[in-house]
C-alpha cells in the first residue's frame, strides 16, 4: 500500500522533466493515431454517415440526407426481429444467471490451489474457437447425433429429439458461449468479499441461508450485475450461433445486419440498424462501467 | 455438515466443466474415429486427416490463415509497441480519447465491426482479399498488443530510461536500448494473444475476405452450414492443436516475465 503510494509521486515528477525531449515520442505515437483514425475512427463514421442516407438498391450511394433507414426500424417486421433478439438475450442471460452464479460462488470458495486449476478451465475456452464448440454441440445435439443415440439406447425415448436447428439450441449455445463471463465476474466478487462478514452474520443468529441472501448475495451483486451485462451485450450481436444452431430459424438483429450486407444490397438499412445496435451496445456498458466504478467506490476491493 | 456442503460445490462445478468441455472432447475424439457417422466410436483411423491434406483448397486456406496471422500480428506488434510507449511519454489531452478508440475494437459487437469495415474498403475501392483482411485483422489485433505492454510499461521503473536520456541518449535510443528489451516479453505475449485471435476470427473475415480468398474459420463455417463430416472434426482438431501451441507459448513467455520481475523486483 505505502509503496503504491510513492509510486506516482516519483513518476509525476520525472514526467515533468522529460516533457521537452519528447519528439520521439510523438514519431512513436504517429502509427497508432494514423491507423485508428483511419481504420476505426473512419469506418465507424462512414457507417453512421452511411445510416443517413437513401437507400437506391445498388451499389452507388445517394448522398442525401434521410431519416428513412430509422423510421424503417420501427416497421413491424424488424421491430420484432429487435423483440426477437432481445427476448433470447434475456432468456440466455436468465439461464446464464442461474447457472453462472452459483459456479463464481462455488468457485471462489475453493482452496488457492485448485482455484487456480479451475480459473485455467474456465480460460482455457475462451481460446478455443467458438465455432469448433458449435460443431462440437451439432454433433450431440444433431437427430444421428450422440444425445439422441444414448438416450435411445437407455430407453428414454423411443423417437430421435429434432433439438438442433431449433429455439432451445440456439439458447444452448448462447448459454455455453457466454457463460464464462458471467461465472468470471461473480467469482471476482465473492473472491473480493470479506467472508468474516458472512461468519459475523452467522455468530449473530442468522440461519445459513439468512446469512447467504442478506451479506454475501448483497456483496456479490454488483458481479452478478456486470456479468448480466458482459452477457446480455454480446448475446444481442452472435449472429453465427443462431446461423449455426438454429439454421436461421429465427433472425436476430446481428443476421438481419448480415443479409443486408451480403444479400440484400442494403447498405444504409445495414448502417441504421447497426447504429442503433452499437448504441444499444454502448448504454449497456457505460451502465456496467457506473456499477464496477461503484463497486470500487463501495470499497469491497 | 461443512464437508457435505463442500462435496456438493465440487459436484456442481465438475458437471459445468463437463459439459463445457464435452463439445470440444467430442469433435477431437470422432476426428480419429473410422466411421463417418458421428454416432460411435468405431475404431482408430487418420483416413481424415488425409483427406484434409489432399484437399487443395484447404491447404490454400491453411497457407492464407498462418499468413494472415503472422501479418497482422507483425504490423499490430510495431504500431501497439510503439504507441503504448509513446502514449506513456506524452500528456497529449487527445491520449485518453485515442486510447479509448484504438480499444474500440474490442468492444463492439464483432459484426458491426465487419459491416463497418466492409462499407469502408468498398469505399475506398480497396480490392477484398489478402489486404483487406490483413488491415482488418490488424485493427482487432492492435488492443491486445497495446493492453498488454501499457500493462507492462506501468510496472517498469522509469527511472532507468530517464538515466539513459540523462546520459545522453536520444529518445529512440532510450527506447531501443532500454525500454524495448524490458518490454519485448509483453509485446512476445501480446503479439501471440493477437495471432491467435487472428487465426480465430470468421465473423469479420466473412465480411472483407472477397469472393475468392477463404481463411481457414471461413471454411470451417462454410462446411458445417451444410453438415457434419468427420472432415471438418479433424480440420477443428488441428486448429485446436495451433491454438493450445500458441497458447503454451504464452504461458511459458507469461512465466518467464515474471520470474524477471521478481529478480529485478521493486524491492
Amino acid at each position: 500500500m505505502e509503496k503504491d503510494k510513492k509510486v506516482p509521486y516519483i513518476k509525476r515528477t520525472s514526467s515533468r522533466r522529460k516533457k521537452p525531449g519528447s519528439r520521439s515520442a510523438v514519431w512513436m505515437i504517429l502509427p497508432l493515431y494514423a491507423f485508428t483514425l483511419i481504420f476505426v475512427a473512419g469506418p465507424l463514421l462512414y457507417v453512421i454517415a452511411l445510416s443517413f442516407t437513401k437507400a437506391d438498391g445498388g451499389y452507388t450511394i445517394n448522398w442525401s440526407f434521410t431519416l428513412e433507414n430509422y423510421t424503417r426500424i420501427l416497421e413491424p417486421v424488424y421491430l420484432q426481429t429487435f423483440a426477437q433478439s432481445f427476448q433470447l438475450a434475456f432468456t440466455s442471460t436468465l439461464i446464464i444467471c442461474l447457472v453462472g452464479y452459483p459456479f463464481g460462488y462455488f468457485m471462489a470458495k475453493l482452496p488457492p490451489g485448485k482455484k487456480r486449476a479451475a480459473m485455467l478451465f474456465l480460460m482455457l475456452p475462451f481460446w478455443v474457437n467458438s465455432l469448433i464448440r458449435m460443431y462440437g454441440w451439432i454433433i450431440l445435439l444433431q437427430k444421428k447425433g450422440v444425445l439422441n443415440f444414448i438416450l435411445q439406447k437407455l430407453g428414454i425415448i423411443e423417437k430421435p429429439l429434432s433439438i438442433l436447428y431449433s429455439y432451445p439450441a440456439i439458447v444452448v449455445g448462447m448459454v455455453y458461449v457466454l457463460l464464462p463471463f458471467m461465472a468470471l465476474s461473480v467469482y471476482s466478487s465473492a473472491e473480493k468479499m470479506d467472508w468474516s462478514l458472512v461468519e459475523a452474520a452467522r455468530d449473530l443468529g442468522a440461519s445459513g441461508f439468512q446469512a447467504f441472501w442478506t451479506v454475501t448475495f448483497r456483496l456479490t451483486m454488483p458481479g452478478l450485475l456486470s456479468g448480466i451485462i458482459l452477457t446480455f451485450v454480446p448475446s444481442m450481436g452472435l449472429f453465427f450461433i443462431a446461423d449455426i444452431l438454429g439454421g436461421n430459424k429465427i433472425v436476430l438483429v446481428g443476421s438481419l445486419i448480415q443479409e443486408q450486407m451480403t444479400k440484400g444490397n442494403n447498405w444504409p438499412f445495414a448502417a441504421a440498424l447497426a447504429v442503433v445496435l452499437m448504441a444499444l451496445t454502448t448504454l449497456l456498458i457505460v451502465l456496467y462501467r457506473r456499477i464496477t466504478h461503484a463497486r470500487e467506490l463501495e470499497g469491497i476491493g | 455438515m461443512k464437508k457435505k456442503k463442500f462435496s456438493f460445490s465440487g459436484l456442481y462445478l465438475g458437471i459445468v466443466f463437463a459439459v463445457m468441455y464435452l463439445p470440444v472432447v467430442v469433435v477431437v475424439v470422432f476426428s480419429f474415429n473410422e466411421s463417418r457417422l458421428p454416432v460411435s466410436f468405431t475404431g482408430f483411423s487418420l483416413k481424415w486427416y488425409q483427406a484434409l491434406f489432399a484437399d487443395d483448397d484447404m491447404l490454400e486456406a491453411l497457407k492464407n490463415s498462418l499468413l494472415l496471422g503472422v501479418g497482422s500480428c507483425a504490423l499490430s506488434a510495431v504500431i501497439g509497441t510503439l504507441g503504448a510507449v509513446g502514449l506513456s511519454r506524452l500528456n497529449w489531452k487527445s491520449k485518453g480519447i485515442m486510447e479509448y478508440i484504438s480499444i474500440l475494437p474490442l468492444m463492439i459487437p464483432e459484426i458491426i465491426l465487419g459491416m463497418v469495415l466492409m462499407a469502408f474498403f468498398y469505399m475506398l475501392n480497396l480490392p477484398f482479399g489478402m489486404l483487406t483482411l490483413l488491415i482488418g485483422h490488424t485493427v482487432f489485433c492492435v488492443p491486445y498488443i497495446l493492453m498488454e505492454v501499457k500493462a507492462r510499461l506501468a510496472g517498469m521503473d522509469p527511472a532507468l530510461e530517464e538515466a539513459a536520456r540523462d546520459l545522453g541518449a536520444s529518445g529512440f535510443r532510450a527506447f531501443w536500448d532500454i525500454t524495448l528489451p524490458l518490454i519485448l516479453p509483453a509485446v512476445f505475449s501480446g503479439s501471440l494473444l493477437a495471432f491467435a485471435m487472428s487465426l480465430d476470427d470468421v465473423v469479420i473475415s466473412i465480411f472483407i475476405n472477397g469472393p475468392r480468398v477463404s481463411t481457414l474459420p471461413i471454411k470451417v463455417y462454410t462446411q458445417i452450414k451444410t453438415g457434419v463430416t468427420p472432415e471438418i472434426n479433424a480440420l477443428c482438431t488441428l486448429m485446436l492443436g495451433v491454438i493450445l501451441l500458441a497458447l503454451l507459448f504464452y504461458a511459458l513467455v507469461k512465466r518467464l516475465q515474471r520470474r524477471r520481475t521478481g529478480k529485478h523486483g521493486r524491492e
